[in-house]
């Protein structure tokens, strides 16, 4: 079979999601992600607006939470701390990279 | 089909508690956890993990486990007559499922031929390493994949699947792609899976990588990190005339903008050619007769400030 054409999308903040979508995508209901942005695992782009809207890099956010959920069996509040840190590591392992990259080789 | 020892996977005991089998997933999940672990294996044992877990915590999918009987791993094995989830004379295609297969039909009470229940497809995650090249310009990568699909009757067969994708200009390393409806396809009207993709950047021979900057290392000679000097700096665009001011101190970063890797929607990062001073590992006699009268001729003290530091230290 020939290989089929895909064209990807970004999920950067360029890209939004309401709700229902990030429900829908992540395999969470819309009552655990309230709950997750009631422990600020996730936050729309204006809380205070209404109805909320979502970066793309929340569905990441998100499908990770579910994937957590599932697997440890954990309740929303362990899943949003659980999510909170590894977005934590995450921020440092980036700044990491970016130090190193910042950091003349030795050997050259 | 291959067996699979769920038990030795989680390693417990086949008449282990319910309990026991909780636990032991726990720990190991913990550690392979692919969200948590380290390990560059952990995806896969995790995997595998997880499929003896959901059969052996419920009670039902265990016992029919337990009916497969005991077999080598790895080896192949028909299921008994009569066992697991058929009805009627619906069959199960044995041949090309995996033992994972078997048991997702216990699920939800979906029934093979039939049920009514709206089954979304699976979501894949696929990770692609490129080149730096490749992200700078845009590339198209081929996947394969073989995946489970549920055929008209329900059934579940694993099917080679492959795609071609076009990866924009604008990826950097770690960045998540999402291809709506590629994944597994739905069952009873449940929408399609998606396909996720995350992009790897290959190490480069040159450049270091930070978001959509890039870093090199620029070697100047003493003599140009003081009176200054135009040089060529390679890009990934090409190469490109840098002027480097008089009195670049070592570790000084020149930015070049806009020389970096593009990004999906705005502007391109930048180039930052972090000064090096090296020396030559030999010199003719030339050389060290104007080094020496260099030495004699300057003023310049290099250790001023730390001996200023050491002064004032208490």
């Amino acid at each position: 079979m020939p290989p089929e054409h895909a064209e990807p999308e970004w999920l950067t903040e360029d890209h939004a999601f309401s709700l229902a979508e990030l429900a829908e995508l992540s395999g969470l209901s819309e009552a655990e992600l309230r709950e997750l942005v009631d422990y600020g695992a996730v936050t729309p782009i204006d809380p205070e607006s209404s109805p909320w809207v979502f970066s793309g890099k929340c569905l990441l956010t998100v499908r990770t939470a579910c994937r957590l959920r599932i697997s440890f069996d954990l309740e929303p509040y362990g899943v949003a701390l659980m999510v909170t840190l590894l977005e934590r590591i995450q921020e440092l392992e980036t700044q990491l990279r970016a130090l190193r990259a910042q950091t003349p080789h030795a050997d050259r | 089909m291959k067996y699979k020892d769920y038990y030795s996977i989680l390693g417990v005991d086949r008449s282990a508690t319910t309990d026991a089998i909780k636990k032991a997933y726990r720990k190991l999940a913990h550690r392979y956890h692919p969200d948590v672990s380290e390990d560059p294996e952990g995806e896969e044992k995790f995997k595998a993990l997880a499929e003896a877990y959901e059969t052996l915590k419920n009670p039902e999918k265990r016992a029919a486990y337990d009916q497969l009987g005991r077999h080598q791993p790895g080896q192949d094995f028909q299921p008994p007559p009569g066992w697991g989830p058929q009805h009627g004379d619906s069959q199960f295609a044995f041949d090309d499922a995996d033992l994972a297969d078997l048991f997702a039909g216990f699920s939800g009470g979906r029934q093979p031929g039939g049920g009514a229940i709206r089954m979304p497809g699976q979501d894949y995650e696929v990770t692609a390493q490129i080149s730096l090249e490749q992200a700078y310009s845009g590339t198209e990568v081929e996947l394969n994949l073989t995946v489970p699909e549920h055929d008209a009757q329900g059934q579940l067969h694993r099917v080679p699947r492959s795609f071609k994708v076009r990866i924009p200009k604008g990826a950097t390393d770690g960045q998540r792609l999402r291809l709506a409806g590629r994944g597994g396809k739905g069952f009873n009207g449940g929408r399609d899976g998606d396909l996720y993709l995350q992009v790897k950047l290959q190490p480069h021979t040159v450049f270091r990588v930070s978001g959509h900057d890039l870093y090199l290392d620029l070697p100047l000679a003493p003599w140009e990190a003081v009176l200054g000097a135009t040089i060529d700096v390679p890009t990934l665009g090409g190469t490109v005339r840098l002027k480097v001011p008089p009195h670049t101190q070592a570790g000084q970063q020149l930015r070049l903008s806009g020389r970096g890797l593009p990004r999906p929607h705005g502007k391109e990062g930048d180039l930052f050619a972090i000064a090096q001073i090296v020396v030559p590992a030999t010199a003719t006699d030339v050389e060290r007769g104007l080094f020496e009268q260099l030495a004699k001729e300057s003023t310049f003290n290099p250790r001023a400030r730390l001996q200023q530091e050491m002064n004032h230290a208490p």
